[in-house]
């Protein structure tokens, strides 16, 4: 129903947030994916973790490469800045604009095809450098787009919608991420709210490079028997590892827990994440650990969702190039030319 | 014999082995010519690789300033066992040959017209040095010695350089010192000196800078306000970004906090290079890349979307030879139409032409301000010839007053005000429409930047009347651009000809010297440097002001003159291509002898 315009009107007992801001305004234009795509309760939990972190919306930059999920920026955040770059090359330009403004909240928005085929190198590097941004790869494992093609990280044995059987093996994003550096890393799946949106809050409020592989079902292409990015086959194996609750800077923390059931781990703005843990041997503190549990319990078919990795202290990309505190766009000739009478001690040693 | 006489004015070349210390020698002979007061301009001929292959370093010393490649060796320095043969057999008739005689060479390997200087190099290094890397490099310098003398270069001028060079360093600088005087005792000795060729003292340097474009397109960028660099390494442009990098180490530091006011990251591939350009492009910093042809090619998707999207970015492209990986270490101007219309679709992009190592500069500051004015690429087409060597040229000038154009960019006070906002919307009748930075104001000015098509105010539109109105204004935005680029210099013949000549870049010291030579011979030709594309209202007025027209160019198949044509719906007969494409620099000779062809056959016929 793209045609239709969204209203405007908001209803008056809606709540505003703290920054004085209701849900509503959170959101974007309508969107124009499959009734029941997957991607859109993910637009849906951006738009509530938003709104409960009280950030203003216009201090969130909005990026996405090239597919159905790099089109959800426009249904979600309307007073963000958003981009929709070329396929694949989200990363690099996240990247440029992170360097160029330091200020901004960078929400990088991908899919599988765009992170895991044509823009592995790009993810991969991004990740490395530990760029400040929360990236969420909405995954189903197809191209909707061009009708239905596997993409990389669909299963070896998965079978397509016209029956074709795929026969390479899947790419892991966690795993990579995993390897590579990333210091916040996440799976979810877009038909468990109450997971992702605390999820996206703790990525949103990390100190480094974020990523959160979001399982998200192709409805029309990829929601069938034989396929391993169903919502029946999600569900049925869904394996997290905690449930996560995340906890606003200075919020009073009340115990209700068992000791032992709890991993509490305090990000580098004062917030709190709140791990209550599912699985009683799972340290979501300790890499190597999350890396071979994560390879195992793929072995055995499980889904492992949750918050799987998570390093407190993360440093960023702005901290590795020891840049000024304020942002590089808003330097002028005064800070950055040397001057004139510099310029004749160069030439003079030009000489 | 016949002996080649000539003060002021010939050929030197050292053919050296790559990786063996021979470049800063010769670096420091060149400097010292110009210390003496008397133009000299060298050049690399290098290959691709770090150590053992044949390298060459040839210097022109020209009284008159000709800063073109001239062609021919008067005096060759023959240090490479391996390119002995050639080496050799470039010699002009009546010139010279040093070579390290310690071993005896058969007298099959000489010829009889070349005067034969023979000097026992190893031998007397390996008497002065016990250690191999001392004897390596000390060999160099004392080559250097011995020229010193053979072409009566000034001792004092040689020891002042190395007190420059080694300031607080005593023990290199002694070393150094006497390496230098173990070549010219020998020389003064054993050989008879001066030469028939030699350096006197004159003044025709001033206070021109020897510099090489590289580094001053760094200095560019620097002054002109860049903060982010992104980049891949790729020959012969990486001396870009690694000078920017020192530069901004000392000029762009905080001294009080020790933080620095730039980013630098090396990129994964020139994919991403240009994703952190446009990206830091699209978010308000001044941003650059480096790059040559082959990267110019992965790039194109993103410059496309620069293009389209609207997106200030600046490129630098030193060229090199093409196609595909080409030669990497020679030079040449076939980048043109790769960078004028890059990417898919319907698409054109503006160049700016630098000429030396003063115009690297200034075009390198100039580009990021046109990226900002026109939000588009801009890009810098250098070359290795200019980009690798070192050249004589006018010193650098900034005006502390001079403040950076940021372009259209609509503040939040403005939005606030209630000011239309409509992000591809032509209000100002210049084809460029305003934008807003991310982050602005809280409810306006937001908008969703895209590559696929939309209507002014960037909402997603498939309708015809919306693409057209776009493109259009892209088209009229881009005769705007004309207006902005460095304008074409114009040198009028010493008297009215019906022909004229079109260059640009690096063929500049070589068209210079071709148009004085012509003239000796009563040839006459206006000629017009071109400095940018698009191309202002005054190229085709010179066109049309003559019959002929030669398209000097660097290049197989003559892109600039495909490009006149093209752009300006010119009849290709009327303009005639020059074409040198070898790989190595234009030479005067080179021109003025397809100019004096062509112009003979013009006169048969007419």
């Amino acid at each position: 129903m793209t045609y239709i315009a969204k209203p405007h009107l908001h209803h008056p007992t809606l709540h505003t947030n703290k920054v004085g801001y209701t849900r509503r305004d959170y959101e974007g234009r309508i969107s124009t994916l499959c009734a029941g795509c997957g991607h859109d309760s993910i637009s849906a939990a951006i738009i509530q973790a938003c709104w409960e972190l009280d950030i203003e919306p216009h201090r969130v930059a909005k990026l996405s490469g090239i597919g159905c999920s790099s089109k959800t920026p426009d249904y979600f955040l309307g007073a963000s800045h958003g981009f929709n770059t070329v396929h694949g090359r989200m990363p690099s330009v996240l990247t440029g604009a992170n360097l160029a403004n330091r200020e901004l909240l960078y929400l990088g928005v991908s899919g599988d095809g765009d992170s895991a085929s044509i823009g592995l190198g790009q993810f991969a590097n991004a990740m490395r450098r530990g760029v400040r941004m929360a990236y969420i790869v909405e995954n189903n494992g197809v191209y909707g787009l061009t009708k239905g093609q596997f993409s990389a990280t669909a299963d070896r044995g998965s079978k397509s919608k016209k029956g074709v059987i795929n026969s390479d093996s899947p790419v892991d994003l966690v795993g990579i991420a995993l390897q590579l550096g990333a210091t916040y890393v996440a799976r979810s799946f877009s038909g468990d709210k109450a997971q992702l949106v605390p999820l996206i809050k703790g990525a949103m409020a990390h100190g480094g490079a974020a990523f959160i592989d979001v399982i998200s079902p192709c409805v029309t292409f990829n929601n069938h028997s034989g396929s391993t990015k169903s919502y029946d086959y999600v569900r049925q194996h869904n394996e997290a590892v905690s449930r996560i609750d995340f906890i606003t800077p200075g919020k009073e923390i009340t115990a209700d827990y068992s000791p032992g059931e709890v991993v509490d781990v305090a990000q580098h703005d004062g917030s709190l994440l709140r791990l209550r843990k599912l699985h009683a041997d799972y340290d979501p503190t300790d890499r190597y650990a999350a890396m071979s549990y994560m390879q195992h319990h793929a072995a055995l078919g499980e889904v492992v969702t949750g918050l799987l990795y998570v390093d407190a202290l993360a440093t960023e990309l702005h901290t590795a190039l020891n840049t000024c505190e304020a942002p590089l766009n808003t330097l002028d000739a005064p800070l950055l030319s040397p001057g004139a009478a510099t310029l004749e001690e160069i030439n003079a040693a030009l000489r | 014999m016949k002996r080649i006489e000539a003060i002021n004015d010939f050929v030197i070349k050292f053919a050296n082995v790559n990786g063996s210390g021979s470049a800063s020698a010769n670096e420091l002979f060149v400097k010292a010519v110009l210390r003496m007061g008397v133009p000299v301009s060298p050049r690399n001929i290098f290959p691709s690789n770090i150590q053992g292959l044949p390298t060459w370093y040839e210097a022109r010393v020209c009284e008159k300033g000709y800063h073109g490649r001239r062609g021919g060796v008067d005096l060759m320095v023959a240090m490479n066992p391996q390119t002995w043969d050639a080496d050799v057999a470039e010699i002009e008739p009546g010139g010279y040959l040093v070579y390290d005689s310690t071993r005896p060479m058969p007298p099959s390997k000489f010829r009889e017209d070349v005067h034969v200087i023979g000097v026992p190099l190893t031998e007397i290094t390996n008497v002065a040095y016990l250690e191999p890397r001392q004897r390596q490099l000390f060999k160099n310098i004392i080559y250097v010695g011995v020229l010193s003398v053979l072409l009566e270069l000034d001792a004092e001028v040689f020891e002042k350089l190395f007190a420059e060079q080694y300031k607080g360093k005593e023990r290199l600088l002694d070393s150094n010192i006497q390496a230098l005087h173990l070549g010219r005792d020998y020389a003064k000795q054993h050989l008879e000196a001066p030469l028939g060729i030699r350096v006197r003292r004159s003044d025709n340097v001033g206070d021109q800078i020897f510099t090489d474009g590289n580094s001053a397109i760094a200095l560019g960028c620097l002054y002109g306000g860049a903060t982010v660099a992104a980049w891949y390494p790729i020959t012969p442009s990486s001396s870009v970004p690694e000078a920017f990098q020192k530069y901004c180490e000392t000029y762009r530091v905080d001294p009080a906090t020790g933080q620095n006011r730039y980013a630098i990251v090396q990129a994964e591939d020139e994919l991403a290079s240009i994703g952190m350009v446009v990206g830091a492009g699209w978010n308000g910093a001044r941003a650059f890349t480096a790059t040559s042809g082959p990267g110019i090619s992965l790039m194109t998707e993103f410059i496309g979307l620069a293009y389209f999207a609207e997106i200030p970015v600046t490129i630098i492209d030193v060229q090199r030879g093409g196609p595909s990986t080409g030669m990497p270490t020679r030079t040449q101007q076939s980048d043109l139409i790769s960078c004028a219309y890059a990417s898919h679709g319907d698409t054109k992009h503006v160049l700016l032409l630098p000429q030396d190592p003063f115009e690297c500069f200034e075009h390198a500051a100039a580009a990021l301000d046109l990226a900002d004015r026109l939000q588009t690429p801009i890009f810098v087409m250098t070359d290795l010839d200019i980009g690798m060597n070192q050249r004589l040229c006018k010193p650098f000038v900034w005006d502390d007053t001079r403040s950076y154009d940021r372009g259209k960019v609509m503040t939040a006070a403005e939005l606030e005000a209630g000011k239309d906002f409509g992000r591809y919307k032509d209000v100002d009748g210049d084809g460029i429409p305003w934008r807003t930075l991310p982050g602005t104001h809280p409810t306006k000015g937001s908008f969703f930047t895209r590559g696929t098509t939309r209507d002014p105010y960037a909402r997603y539109s498939e309708r015809g009347p919306d693409y057209i109105y776009n493109m259009e204004r892209l088209l009229r935005k881009f005769r705007t651009a004309a207006t902005l680029v460095p304008q074409p210099v114009l040198r009028n013949a010493a008297q009215p000809t019906r022909f004229g000549v079109i260059y640009f870049g690096s063929t500049s010291p070589a068209m210079r010297e071709a148009l004085d030579v012509l003239e000796v011979e009563d040839l006459h030709l206006d000629a017009l440097r071109l400095c940018a594309f698009p191309f202002p209202d005054s190229v085709p007025e010179f066109i049309a002001a003559h019959d002929r027209v030669f398209v000097v160019e660097q290049n197989r198949d003559a892109q600039m003159r495909s490009m006149l044509v093209n752009e300006l719906e010119i009849d290709p007969a009327r303009l005639v291509p020059v074409l040198h494409y070898d790989g190595t620099p234009i030479t005067a000779r080179f021109i003025a002898g397809a100019v004096r062809k062509s112009l003979a056959q013009l006169k048969e016929t007419a």
